[in-house]
């Protein structure tokens, strides 16, 4: 009896419609994020992230929309973000039916936001996403995107935004990502051996053993994917039925 | 049954509502003290930091008809940092008074795992919980805390091991609270919800 690794569903979203990867076969409306955020909930996903991927200003109250349709939808824990730069963007999440809110380019132009967030909400709430990218022996943090560099070591940056009262790290591998040829194990391993906070693997996710890699040796806490479970590669619990068989300790 | 689901401004009460709601069991707002003394049943749903909890229930001078309707027998649901608060004090906040109902200090999870405690967990009972009536004794429920309660308490009915061993129900009379969110832990939350209506009828 001890805490199960996690497996986390994403929707990447832009005006109510779930944009990346999308071929749910089953589904009469493949891009609704409502549809598949029910979808996930009742096929054994954790928890669920939605991230606004457009995060214009003026798309907001739509978003704000999606995060209330599909929270409505779950019996299982929601982070939201994607574009917050404030407290009141937060709080609007929140208040939208979000447990907790997801902070990237914004943490690393202002660092004290994570600390205003972290105050008000929890630290439970607060999940900072760092883009990493490797350079040689170490990976670097991306911003905007993944678009620019941050001139940031990602490990050193994760262990600050902790000290500031990140209570997760959501880690994206910018070389994996989209790939399908598995998480960045090492890079994995280095930052959850590294913080005392649980980290979410997120990038390249294809096969269930990639899964059990990611767990295993990268120990992370969590994992995240997208285009597998959308595009019905893989059923969530046809993926935790195997975690479960090599030894790995997951809800079913 | 109406139920008063108490709003202190940060937590995320609309969650449990829809928990509720989906049960079928209406709840109200309470934002101040009036409505708790004509209760049906009391939630109170806590995310955060004890000391904004605890100062948010004196803010609204909410905290002695919350005591005094305890007292009276109606019943009381705490989730979370709604457990928490129901005792004397906790090491999040020193020096910050908690309702007192319950005898015993909130205390930090050890150091040595990592914290937050978030995720899935299993819980170990003895068989005697109300709460848990018809929940599978190998069910997971979601936890998000890093401070918790010990297990020296009578009214603990399941405990929960995360680098030490800390309580996970609490019964007591007409006082039921949990540390997981039931709202979030799927299946086995939702009977968690439903066994307390049935228990506040």
């Amino acid at each position: 009896m001890s805490l199960a690794r996690r497996i986390i569903p994403c929707l990447d979203t832009e005006g109510g419609r779930v944009v990346k990867g999308v071929n749910f076969v089953g589904l009469r409306d493949a891009g609704d994020p409502v549809a598949l955020g029910a979808r996930y909930n009742a096929e054994g996903a954790d928890e669920l992230i939605v991230l606004d991927i457009g995060a214009s200003r003026d798309r907001r109250p739509t978003f704000l929309e999606t995060i209330r349709r599909v929270a409505a939808e779950l019996a299982i824990p929601l982070a939201a973000g994607g574009g917050i730069r404030s407290r009141d963007d937060a709080r609007a999440v929140i208040q939208a039916g979000a447990d907790k809110v997801t902070v990237n380019t914004a943490a690393v132009d202002h660092p004290s936001l994570i600390s205003e967030l972290s105050d008000e909400f929890g630290a439970q709430a607060v999940v900072v996403a760092i883009d990493a990218e490797r350079e040689n022996d170490h990976w670097n943090v991306r911003v905007r995107g993944g678009r620019d560099s941050a001139h940031l070591n990602a490990l050193e940056w994760a262990q600050r935004a902790v000290s500031l009262g990140a209570g997760e790290i959501l880690l994206t591998s910018v070389d994996r990502d989209g790939t399908g040829c598995g998480f960045d194990v090492p890079l994995t391993q280095t930052i959850s051996r590294n913080v005392g906070v649980p980290v979410i693997a997120s990038g390249g996710a294809r096969l269930p053993e990639h899964f059990c890699e990611v767990f295993q040796e990268g120990a992370a806490d969590a994992a995240l994917a997208a285009s597998i479970f959308h595009d019905n590669v893989r059923s969530i619990a046809s993926l935790k039925h195997f975690l479960k068989a090599q030894g790995i300790e997951v809800r079913i | 049954m109406k139920i008063s689901l108490i709003d202190y401004g940060t937590n995320n009460v609309a969650s449990v509502e829809r928990a509720f709601s989906r049960l079928g069991a209406e709840c109200i707002r309470a934002t101040a003290a009036e409505p708790l003394l004509n209760s049906e049943a009391i939630v109170l749903p806590g995310v955060g930091h004890f000391a904004a909890l605890i100062r948010a229930l004196d803010k609204e001078n909410m905290r002695a008809p919350l005591l005094t309707a305890i007292d009276r027998g109606v019943p009381f649901l705490g989730i979370c940092l709604g457990l928490q608060a129901l005792c004397r004090t906790s090491e999040e906040a020193p020096g910050i008074a908690g309702l007192g109902v319950v005898p015993g200090s909130v205390v930090s999870l050890p150091k040595n795992v990592k914290l937050p405690h978030m995720g899935w967990n299993q819980i170990a009972d003895a068989g005697e919980s109300r709460l848990l009536r018809d929940t599978p004794s190998d069910s997971y429920f979601y936890f998000a805390h890093s401070f918790a309660l010990g297990t020296a308490h009578s009214g603990t009915t399941a405990s929960c091991t995360y680098g030490s061993k800390f309580t996970a129900v609490l019964e007591s009379k007409n006082i039921f609270a949990v540390q997981f969110h039931p709202e979030k832990s799927g299946p086995a939350g939702a009977r968690v919800l439903a066994n307390f209506l049935s228990l506040a009828a």
